[in-house]
């Protein structure tokens, strides 16, 4: 798909569905953050999820052995599938075995991906899902468009029109959902009663007893199980954990994450076959109990070689709660049928859809993945999400044999892996403006000028809507050249020139000299340096991890010193903090981290005490001042740092809740994507409303919302004497 | 314990179940109360607390149950952190009454009442592991926010109800 096509795509996927999505998502996530909020465990729960995982995950091959026995010794059946041909051929063999002819079906995302409707239909076999949401998507002939809510692309408007039309109802039917919910409840009974098998999913597989757990709310699995004499459970390898006292913190964190309630309705732990005779209604005989079947269909289908990857063996520790499409502003924007691939949506589905289904239905996922980084710490497993999908976009990166690009990185050198100039491009971002940085009035004039815009669009598919940042008339290095060190400073520290700061807004490395000078922190300033992160985001791993090597090298002699890092830059402060534990692993990595500072952090700490300091900043205004945390810093905790720092030199402050700016660095200038950037954008719009200034820590965030007519300001520029 | 562990119960169940304190002594009055009629019901298992001599059927047909506006059935054990009770599906209609009727009320023995999760999952441990058992935990009543908004009593009571017997 054409650039073009796909931000037509992305443009009519919001139109028609983003009011939908923004809305269910955002009550998801109230809810859900409340329901985390309340929890004093959380973290510690998270913690023993993700250990049992990583154990469960390791162990495989020893539950799978486990669960067999079990379910064999309890009377039922386990069968393992290497594929999705392999799974339906057995799902199908087992109900022609029953001689029946229609299947009820409980929510299961492990049979929609493997299409487990689809060939069943094809076989002639009936199949009816049971769970309201994928009741609603079958007969719309949709594809469900979350892992938790399948239809909360659709509006209670939609879901009435569509009953009205698929069933013409004597009297048709309102949109009110206490109405519609009755009316879908009655249809589905029907078919349950009419069943002869029943299909479900496994949230949960205990190996050691052979219980399968389903979490619910509505009762239609309970139902499904109990109406039907032959059960077909099937779930992903993944799914296998030791024992039923394993799923506490599962159980405990999976509703709170995902939808935001304490609990679900119901927790089947089911260990079958179950020995009760079926229950039969109207008339039927019911089954005598050694008659019901129980068959578990445990499903490969690309898990196992997942697991032989370092880096996508995590997405294997995934419960499906749906955090990371809830929580992600670009989700919210987009909804799971452009933020997802062949079955899965959301975040985590980057590595999913490379794993089961193949890199080529990862790609737009991945890429719809900005790195924001909100989801982090609202994954139950703490699965690294943004992670995973920088991982995939550099295994889709890997060239195309054959393209012209290809031919002529055939001649160059090997760390430059990409499949696109604008990748290029944006990977050397330092040298390139290192070299307009010569002139930067011209290049200036350039970029902007109609003629600039064009080439920019044409040939590297930077939407020409949106302005680049203006080059400075001087660079912050060349600035600090001239001036004069602290004499007798308490501490030194290494104020590290990020790109933004040395090439477009040297004023705020300007300030940050100020106010750390007036606080008794003398300065060293080390050569700019591009920390890898937007090669990274463009998939080139490779070239990020030799920016890596450089800055940990260049950087060598002030770690060695002992000397603070601080930054400017909360990306980049991210990146040496979290993705370099990733990229360039190891006790250089660890003391680097350890060694590097949020510059509020530091002016926090030099002024807790130290009155005199207080009287040579400027005095605070009486009004409090709004602050937007960058999302990166959000998750590695610059938000409460900057508060800090500026409440104790007497500032008031309110902090956004809009986690994301949208521009995310690179994102916002990609044409496909301008229009949902835009989208992400205006959630922020919304809330800044009329302020005069906003205090804003990153360098992206500040170029979006200097684009709504707010004056910006990075927080240690409000401190700045000078200012 | 008992009284903390209770008023945990009691917060935890507020806007998802009501809950009714009684004794052995009292419990027949309790389960008229609360029930709405026709009622169908399982047998209990404590001692000397029983549904015989009630407007509860406990020997119902599917179509009773079918028609029952009540279902009324024994709790195996509660969870206090959440207002959760379980239910044993060692009964051939355990399902269909507590499921079916429009109204399920649970009757728990505090001395089932588990302080929290994991004290819970323990002890279903225990029972899964020694008797290959299945068990539902229900936590309110049936409910669904796939059309927008919550909506209770999908393919489960809309109304759920706990009778506590504080001396069992």
């Amino acid at each position: 798909m054409t650039r073009r096509d796909r931000a037509a795509e992305l443009r009519t996927i919001m139109s028609e569905e983003g009011d939908a999505i923004r809305s269910n998502a955002q009550a998801l996530t109230a809810l859900s953050q409340y329901a985390v909020d309340s929890l004093p465990r959380y973290e510690q729960l998270r913690e023993e999820a993700r250990s049992i995982k990583e154990d469960a995950i390791d162990q495989l091959p020893a539950l799978i052995e486990q669960v067999e026995s079990a379910v064999d010794a309890n009377g039922g059946t386990v069968h393992l599938a290497e594929d999705a041909s392999e799974a339906n051929q057995i799902i199908r063999e087992v109900i022609r075995g029953r001689d029946a002819a229609t299947v009820a079906k409980s929510k299961s995302m492990t049979t929609e991906e493997l299409e487990v409707n689809h060939a069943l239909e094809r076989a002639g076999i009936d199949v009816w899902e049971t769970d309201l949401g994928e009741f609603i998507v079958q007969e719309a002939d949709e594809a469900p468009s979350h892992l938790v809510g399948p239809a909360m692309h659709k509006s209670a408007e939609s879901i009435a029109d569509l009953f009205n039309e698929r069933f013409d109802p004597a009297n048709p039917l309102e949109a009110e959902p206490n109405k519609l919910t009755e009316f879908a409840r009655e249809q589905v009974k029907r078919r349950i009663h009419e069943a002869d098998v029943g299909i479900t999913g496994a949230n949960f597989v205990a190996a050691e007893t052979g219980t399968i757990a389903l979490v619910t709310n509505e009762g239609n699995a309970r139902l499904t199980t109990a109406l039907t004499d032959t059960h077909i459970a099937v779930a992903g390898v993944e799914k296998l954990l030791p024992t039923v006292a394993d799923l506490q913190p599962f159980l405990e964190l999976i509703a709170r994450a995902g939808v935001g309630q304490d609990l679900t309705s119901y927790v089947s732990l089911f260990t079958p076959p179950v020995e009760t005779p079926t229950v039969a209604i109207q008339e039927e005989e019911p089954t005598e109990p050694d008659e019901r079947e129980f068959h578990l269909v445990l499903v490969d289908n690309g898990r196992f070689e997942m697991r032989e990857d370092d880096d996508l063996v995590e997405a294997l520790y995934c419960i499906r709660c749906g955090a990371c499409a809830n929580f992600c502003p670009t989700f919210q924007s987009v909804g799971g049928h452009a933020f997802g691939g062949k079955t899965y949506t959301g975040g985590i589905a980057g590595a999913w859809e490379a794993g089961v289904h193949g890199h080529e239905h990862a790609e737009d996922v991945a890429d719809l993945c900005t790195g924001c980084s909100r989801c982090v710490p609202r994954c139950p497993v703490k699965i690294d999400i943004p992670w995973l999908n920088a991982v995939v976009r550099d295994q889709v990166n890997q060239p195309t044999a054959g393209s012209p690009l290809d031919q002529l990185l055939e001649a160059l050198p090997p760390e430059l892996e990409t499949s696109s100039p604008r990748s290029l491009a944006l990977a050397h971002l330092d040298s390139l403006a290192e070299a307009a940085s010569q002139a930067p009035d011209l290049a200036n004039w350039a970029v902007q000028s109609e003629t600039g815009k064009w080439a920019l669009e044409t040939v590297l598919n930077i939407d020409s809507r949106h302005p680049l940042p203006t080059f400075a008339d001087e660079r912050f290095t060349e600035w600090w050249g001239r001036q004069e060190p602290l004499p007798d400073p308490d501490i030194e520290v290494v104020l590290f020139p990020d790109l933004f700061t040395e090439f477009f807004r040297p004023e705020r490395g300007k300030s940050a000299v100020r106010v750390l000078q007036t606080l008794g922190v003398g300065i060293q300033v080390p050569d700019p340096a591009d920390t890898g992160r937007i090669a990274l985001s463009e998939g080139m791993q490779a070239q990020a991890r030799k920016r890596a090597r450089g800055l940990l090298s260049a950087l060598e002699p002030h770690l060695e010193g002992g000397r603070p890092i601080v930054f400017l830059e909360p990306s980049d402060l991210a990146m040496v903090q979290r993705e370099y534990s990733r990229l360039v692993p190891g006790p250089d990595q660890e003391t680097l981290a350890a060694a590097s500072r949020w510059v509020m952090a530091l002016v926090a700490e030099r002024l807790d005490g130290n009155e005199t300091a207080h009287e040579e900043l400027p005095t605070p205004p009486e009004e409090s001042i709004t602050i937007h945390p960058h999302c990166q810093g959000r998750t590695i905790g610059t938000v409460s740092l900057t508060a800090s720092a500026l409440e104790e030199a007497g500032w008031r402050v309110e902090i956004t809740d809009t986690e994301c700016c949208g521009m995310a660095g690179s994102f916002g200038y990609k044409s496909e994507y301008a229009e949902v950037a835009d989208d992400v954008a205006d959630q922020l719009r919304s809330e800044i409303g009329t302020e005069q200034r906003v205090g804003v820590e990153g360098g992206s965030c500040a170029h979006v919302i200097d684009g709504f007519d707010t004056a910006v300001s990075h927080p240690i520029r409000l401190l700045d004497p000078e200012s | 314990m008992a009284t903390d562990r209770i008023e945990t119960f009691e917060s935890a169940l507020v806007g998802t179940a009501d809950l009714h304190r009684t004794t052995s002594t009292e419990f027949r009055e309790t389960i008229a109360e609360t029930i709405d009629r026709p009622a169908v019901g399982l047998p209990l298992p404590f001692e000397d607390v029983s549904l015989a001599d009630l407007p509860v059927d406990i020997n119902p047909t599917t179509d009773a149950i079918e028609s029952a506006a009540t279902g009324v059935t024994p709790a195996s054990l509660g969870i206090a952190d959440y207002g959760t009770v379980t239910l044993d599906l060692s009964d051939d209609l355990g399902d269909l009454v507590s499921l079916l009727p429009r109204k399920h009320v649970s009757v728990l023995a505090a001395s089932d009442l588990e302080p929290d999760m994991g004290a819970a999952l323990r002890r279903l441990d225990s029972t899964i592991a020694e008797n290959r058992s299945s068990h539902v935990l229900e936590t309110g009543p049936s409910s669904t926010a796939d059309l927008g908004t919550m909506v209770r009593g999908v393919h489960g009571p809309a109304e759920k109800a706990i009778v506590l017997l504080e001396d069992r």
